[in-house]
């Protein structure tokens, strides 16, 4: 049994190899990318809208609304990296449902590197925010004894939002496997409803926990 | 019994005790995160919104321990590594 989709290559040319990730990778990101171009091409400030553009204005708005309670700060900064990252997650998670398609996230080199992109992204609104001094000194905050575990921290969170988004999706994956051998027809069709909401509340965790962390490094004024 | 039946038995003996016994803490944790925040709703419906989120949050935390128990006994059954190597040296 594969437990990530890296290992299955779909095509290869001498060195050069497209494996399931790759593919469904740029899938999700061809859907996203054409649904919005199509969906923002008749933009209105009418009061009757299209439907599609309904649906990217709850979608927007919610997001913003839930970045300025995490971070209590304007949301208009922190909406394009953590927006997207939810958006990513929600769609490949969702599109699971497909038949031939397996999840980008159920793969743990996409989900690192959407992890490494946490963890550059901290500094960088950091340093913007607060400048390279001021951004430094949260290392040192208590004590500078500190300095060791606050780097640690900061590496291990990264981990743990790599392999929490892996192990979620990849779980739904291999049980749903699993149990197509042990029971075929009805349970397996409630496990994939229950991987449906999952998938959804993992997008929502790992862009919250990816708030927090900017947050947290961005916050001037005391308190946290 | 030789190495790879040794292997194979004793990842499978850890696989389910690595599931069964890192199950075990993540659950109470959990349930104790869930009845603390159902009584806080109770007490104040209003802040019902931020604390479904501060849950929510939380819960992904705990779980998270059980998640890594659960990666664990998945690559000890179905790619390990120690398998992979006695096969790899047996073929050659």
């Amino acid at each position: 049994m594969r437990i990530s989709p890296d290992q299955l290559v779909l095509w290869a040319w001498g060195p050069v190899q497209l494996n399931a990730t790759i593919v469904c990778t740029w899938t999700v990101m061809l859907v996203l990318v054409l649904g919005s171009h199509l969906a923002t091409r008749r933009l209105s400030t009418a009061t009757r809208l299209t439907r599609w553009q309904n649906l990217l204005e709850v979608l927007v708005s919610g997001m913003r609304e839930q970045i300025r309670e995490v971070s209590q700060q304007d949301p208009g900064k922190y909406l394009p990296f953590v927006g997207t990252l939810f958006l990513f997650i929600a769609a490949s998670n969702v599109l699971a449902v497909v038949p031939g398609f397996t999840a980008p996230t159920a793969s743990l080199s996409t989900t690192t590197a959407l992890a490494l992109c946490v963890l550059v992204a901290v500094p960088l609104y950091g340093i913007v925010e607060r400048g390279l001094g001021g951004y430094l000194a949260v290392y040192v905050k208590p004590t500078v004894f500190m300095l060791p575990f606050n780097i640690l921290g900061e590496l291990s969170r990264t981990l743990a939002l790599a392999v929490r988004l892996y192990g979620n999706v990849m779980s739904g994956t291999v049980i749903a496997g699993i149990l197509l051998s042990l029971v075929p027809f009805f349970f397996p069709v409630v496990l994939q409803l229950l991987g449906l909401l999952t998938g959804l509340i993992q997008a929502y965790i790992f862009a919250v926990l990816a708030m927090v962390y900017i947050a947290s490094a961005t916050r001037t004024h005391g308190g946290h | 019994m030789d190495n790879l039946g040794l292997i194979g038995a004793i990842s499978i003996v850890t696989a389910g005790l690595t599931i069964a016994i890192g199950s075990i803490a993540p659950a109470l944790g959990e349930a104790r995160a869930a009845a603390q925040a159902l009584a806080s709703i109770a007490q104040q419906p209003d802040e019902a919104n931020t604390l479904t989120r501060t849950l929510f949050v939380s819960l992904a935390m705990i779980e998270s321990t059980a998640i890594y128990c659960f990666v664990v006994a998945m690559i000890l059954i179905f790619a390990n590594p120690f398998w992979n190597r006695v096969l790899a040296a047996a073929g050659s």
